[in-house]
This record gives C-alpha cells, structure tokens and sequence, in this order.
C-alpha cells in the first residue's frame, strides 16, 4: 500500500491496524471504524461549506461586477468564518406558538439528509462509504427526508410565510423528482446495476455522451431540486419574506444555510457521478488519489455552471415553473426513456462508435420533437390570446368592486 | 442475543411506539409525524431482512409521498385538525376489544404452526435478485397480469383523484 | 438470527394498531392513517415469509417480493384516492369527521 498514490486507503488500513492491535473484537473494531469514517466524513464536508460559500459569492461578485468578501484574509477567503462566528454568537429565538420538538428537528434532518447522502457516493476507485446495491435508489429516498424537514420547519415555526413557503417548496421538490426520477433510469439503464461503484464502472464512455438529452433533462430537474435560482421561488422575497426559514435565527438558520449549500455541491457531485464518469480519468485506476481529484474537477465544472444559473437567470414565476416540469421535462423523459429502451439493445451490437452516433442521433430526435412541439404549442397560445383593445372586454377582464373588494 | 437482534428489538418497540403515539395523538399533524416515524421503521425491519430494495422503497413511496401527501391533507383541512373535542368515537371500547382479540386469534394460530419458531439465517450474496426480480413482474409465466392491472390501478387512480379533487364552482370550467 | 416470530408477532401487533386507529379515530385522514399502517404490517409479513422461504430453497426465489410490489402499488393508489375524496367532502360539507357524514343514513 502506497501513501502518495492512495492515501485514503493508508489511513483507513492503518486506523483498523491500530484498532486490532488494541485487543479490541472485530465487531467492535468495524463500528468504531465505521463511525469514525462517518464523523470524519461529515466534518470535512461541513468544514469544506466554508470554502463553497467563498466561492460563490467570489463568483457571483464577478459576474455582478463587484469584488465579493475581500477583507478577511488573502482575497476574502476567511469570510464566511468570520460570519460563522457572527451566526454563532446570535441569540436562539423561538416563536410563540411555535411546536418546539418539529421547530428544533427541522435544520438537523435538513443538514442529515444532506450528509447522508455523502455516505454512498464513490471518490476513488477504492474509497466508498457503503456500496449500497441500491445506492442510486438510495439517493433519491434521502431527497424525501429532506422534504420532511421543510414541512416541519414549515408548521413548527406557527408563521404564515414559512408554511407557505414549505408548501411551495414541497410541491416543487415531489414536482421535480418525476423527471429527476425517470431520467435517473437511463444511467442505470445503460449500466444495468443501481449501485454507484458500478455505475461509474460501467462509464468507459461517459453516459452524458451517450445521452445528452437526459443529462440535460437531469440536471435541470436537480437545480430544482437544491431549490437554487431560476427555482427559487421559496425565497422570493417580494412574495414570501424568506421562505420557510423565516423564523430561525443563529445556528439553526445556519444549519439551513449549510444544508442548501451543501446540496448544491452534492447535487453536482451527483451529477458527475452519474453522468461524467466519476472519478474515471486517465490513470485514475492505477493512482487512487487522482481519481478524487477528478471527481472534485468535474463537480466544480459542475457547480460552476449552478452559478452561472444562478447568477444570470431571472426567476420563475409559479405557473412558469409547474409547467415546464408537467408539461415539458416529465414528458420529454417519459419518451426519452422509452426511445433510448427500444434503441440501446439494438445499437449494443454495432461498436462502441456507431453505438454512440445511433445514441446521440436517437437524443436529438427527441429534442428535436420536444423543440418542435413546444414552439407550435406557443405560436397557437399567441393565436388564441384574447386582444383587449375594445374597452368594453378590458372591463370585464378588471375584478369588479361589488365583489367584496376595498372601495376608496 | 447478537447485535441484528438489538437493532430488531429497538426498531421494532419504536416502531410500535410510533404507532400507538400516532392512534393517540390529539393533534392531527403530530398523528402526522409519528406516522412517518413509524414507516421508517418499518423500513429498518425490512433492511434487517435483507431486502434493501424495499426499505429503500419503503423510504422513497411511504415518506416521500404518502406521508406528505397526508400531512398536506391534514392542512387543507385545518379546521377539523383544531377540533378540541372528543377524537374517538363513541364506541372506541369495542374497536380497542375487536383488535386485542383479533391480536390474540393471530399470535395463537400462527404459534401451533411449526415453522413459527423457525430462525431466519442470512441469505446468500445477492439474494435481493433484482433482476429476477423485475424478470420475474413482466413474465407471461409469472406475475405480468397482477402487474399490468396493477399499473391500470395507478392510472385509474390518477384520473379518479384529479377527477374528485378538482375545484368545480361557478365559472371555473374543470 | 432473528426467529420468524418475532417479525410475525411484531407484525400482528402493527396490524391491530392500525386496525384500531382505523376503528376508533373520528378523523377521516386518521383512519387513512391507520389503514395505511395496517398494509405496512401486512408488507412485513410478506417480506419475512420470502426470506423464510428464500432461505429453504437452492435456486433464487422472488415471489414474495412481488406480492410486497403489489402492496405498494395499492397502497399509493388507495392514498391518492382517498385523500383526494376527503378533501372533496370537506369541500362541500366543511368536515371530515366520520360521525357527521351522514348523508346516507336512514
């Protein structure tokens, strides 16, 4: 075992060496390594949030021609520390009426259900916390415990805002995971196995080259899913005050920040994970560690173009929102995955080549049908919009004041 | 007593708490969350039996959908939820006696049956076959009829529920 | 490791639960509740009796697998539905309480 070519594995060797050199039974020595790695695992990823949100507001600074933090530290870098200290020195308010158990439960399930999800991803070749045989399903059954903590933050703080909040935010999340869902069956498709090591085992071309429709379709879905802009009608603050964390403050709201950061990040980990091949990469197999370092390349490449979302596209109204999922993506990833179904074993036998040239060929037919569709579908509203020139229709259109509303 | 055992043992007396909570509960969003605590552990139980598929199903149908399915109901239905009154109905005697009976038939039939002291040994590798699995869901020999219908039943309930569910007043054409 | 019994037993008991919650409580969404935990106990049932008889045989079984499948099925349809009919009686008659939905009583 080499140290400079596999740390991880060092470590975790030496760790359960030292274990068994204690005298200790091998039980025992399975759940102390196992709750170490998982302690270990969880604080680096809380530790690692800091630099995330450096990051962002860098980026997003630079987009919106600012500087973004540079006081604290080489190029602002210890902002966001000095803003954990200020989170941890507030004081911890609970609102009257507020049902204390769901209020307090709320931000730790929200940041557990994050981590959780670091427990089944693969960083090496070697390194995986638990290779679930169902570790992809496992990934999306997290997402509804994340649902759970919304609602609860949602009614225990007794506020208006924040139920309304979590309403809109339920709803999107149970609205995306359909598309999120029935594209997440082509990776496995393709691999036929739902566990992640296998996955990306299976990824000696990346399934984003073999469908690129569907990644498309994923990662629009998982934007929604972290709740990030253009989807962050949660937050909108004209409508809502703040969502459904209005109410916390201090550490609690700090848990929810950490959480939505975090998700942003897992989300693309998940991304590259599925579709760009994990920590597949030239020599990644002999050199565990390089393959941790493409991982965290591709999510990064990942993550960047989050922000870039985030940092220049306008938010979805409601509506907008409802329909592009029900009406474009669940559609488009039904006939996607139905297409790529009858197509894939047909193309198996052709050569990796033309496998991928019929693969891709399939995808832009489907694009181009959902294109297709969706503009005539447009041009046939404008059609059908009602002209409200005359002033009699404009009129009517106009609530009237006999119905109960306020006279002046 | 090995270490399965202890994690069946406290699933399972949580799991029954959980419910009991969840049949007692004055309020019912607090009926709500005990609910969902009592289905995840049910979906512990099936990972003790080595079924990972389905605690992950259980995870995903259960809390994810269900569950919030009802606690949104809970809220549309707010004024009911804030009924102080009495939450049983009158005759809660004889519903309590007609489950500790039925309680008492189960376990006392199923004891004189021999294979109820039988222990469940762990299952080979990839017992959870998957693929024979969903081989198995659409084979003419197998199960592809109880399947189909079953995928009818999912649809007809799609179409019922928007059906009964749509808000139809004056001048809002369903 | 773990005996048959215990699940059987642990089973019956979240059945009559349900069961009971689904008798006693005047809350429609309540005794949906309890139906739904009744078909969960039924789904443990189904799944210790595969690996009981998962572990008698040589060759892989999966039929009581697909019977829990079944259950799962119903149990989202009957959830849809009958939320969706709770929901339209509260609608129209501003309650769900079981006792006061007496429209077909004689």
């Amino acid at each position: 075992m080499n140290f400079l070519s596999d740390p991880f594995s060092f470590i975790i060797h030496w760790y359960i060496g030292l274990l068994q050199s204690l005298g200790l039974p091998p039980l025992w020595v399975d759940m102390i390594s196992k709750f170490t790695g998982a302690v270990v695992a969880c604080t680096g990823a809380m530790l690692f949030v800091t630099f995330l949100i450096w990051y962002e507001r860098k980026l997003i600074g630079r987009i919106q021609d600012r500087f973004g933090p540079n006081r604290v530290g080489p190029w602002g870098i210890f902002q966001p520390i000095a803003d954990m200290l200020k989170i941890f020195a507030k004081e911890h308010i609970t609102p009257q009426g507020a049902d204390r158990v769901a209020f307090n439960l709320a931000p730790i399930l929200a940041v557990a259900a994050v981590l959780m999800l670091w427990s089944v991803i693969p960083f090496t070749v070697s390194v995986v916390g638990a290779d679930l045989s169902v570790g992809f399903l496992f990934l999306i059954a997290i997402g509804a415990l994340g649902e759970m903590s919304y609602i609860l933050a949602g009614w225990g703080s007794n506020n208006k805002y924040a139920l309304l909040g979590a309403f809109r935010l339920v709803a999107q999340l149970i609205s995306y995971e359909v598309p999120l869902v029935l594209t997440a069956l082509v990776p496995v498709m393709f691999a036929s196995t739902l566990s992640l090591t296998g996955l990306v085992q299976a990824q000696e071309i990346w399934f984003i080259v073999l469908a690129p429709a569907a990644a498309l379709i994923f990662f629009i879905a998982s934007v929604a899913e972290i709740g990030r802009p253009p989807f962050d009608l949660v937050e909108a603050e004209s409508e809502l005050v703040a969502g459904y964390n209005i109410e916390y403050s201090g550490l609690k709201f700090g848990m929810f920040f950490v959480a939505e950061f975090l998700h942003a990040f897992t989300m693309a980990m998940i991304f590259s994970t599925v579709f760009l091949g994990g920590w597949r990469g030239p020599g990644a197999e002999q050199i565990p560690i390089l393959g941790f370092f493409y991982l965290m390349l591709k999510t990064f490449a990942v993550y960047f173009v989050t922000i870039l979302f985030r940092g220049t596209l306008p938010r979805f109204r409601i509506d907008q929102m409802m329909d592009l999922n029900w009406k474009v993506l669940t559609p488009m990833a039904l006939a996607l995955v139905v297409v790529l179904a009858l197509v894939d074993p047909l193309a198996r036998g052709l050569g990796s080549f033309w496998r991928v040239m019929v693969l891709l060929v399939a995808n832009a037919a489907v694009l181009g049908v959902a294109d297709l569709l969706i503009r005539r579908a447009q041009t046939e509203k404008e059609r059908k919009r009602p002209i409200l020139k005359s002033p009699d229709v404009a009129a009517r259109a106009l609530p009237t004041s006999s119905d109960g509303g306020v006279s002046q | 007593m090995n270490g399965l055992q202890i994690v069946f043992l406290i699933t399972a007396a949580v799991t029954l708490f959980a419910g009991g909570m969840m049949v007692g509960a004055r309020r019912m969003m607090h009926a709500a969350m005990w609910l969902v605590l009592a289905l995840m552990g049910v979906a512990v139980i099936f990972a003790t039996l080595q079924a990972s598929f389905f605690a992950v199903v259980q995870i995903l149908v259960y809390v994810g959908a269900i569950a919030i399915l009802i606690i949104f109901s809970v809220m549309l239905t707010r004024r009911a939820m804030e009924d102080e009154g009495q939450r049983v109905l009158p005759g809660w005697r004889s519903a309590a006696l007609v489950a500790v009976t039925l309680f008492a038939v189960l376990v006392g039939f199923l004891a004189t049956w021999q294979g109820f002291n039988a222990v469940l040994v762990e299952l080979p590798g990839d017992a959870e076959n998957l693929l024979a699995l969903g081989l198995v869901l659409v084979d003419p020999q197998g199960y592809v009829l109880p399947f189909e219908l079953a995928s009818v039943l999912l649809l007809a309930a799609l179409v019922g529920a928007i059906y009964i569910a749509v808000d139809r007043q004056e001048g809002n054409t369903p | 490791m773990i005996p048959l019994s215990w699940y059987l037993i642990f089973s019956a008991a979240l059945f009559c639960l349900g069961l009971f919650g689904a008798l006693s409580r005047k809350n429609a969404i309540a005794i949906l509740m309890g139906v739904e935990l009744m078909l969960n106990a039924v789904n443990v049932n189904l799944i210790a009796f595969w690996h009981f008889h998962a572990q008698a045989r040589s060759e892989p079984y999966v039929g009581g697998l697909a019977f829990a499948t079944m259950v799962f099925v119903v149990a989202a349809a009957e959830a849809a539905v009958g939320l969706a009919l709770i929901i339209s009686a509260y609608r129209r008659r501003q309650t769900i309480v079981v006792d006061e939905l007496t429209l077909l009583k004689g």
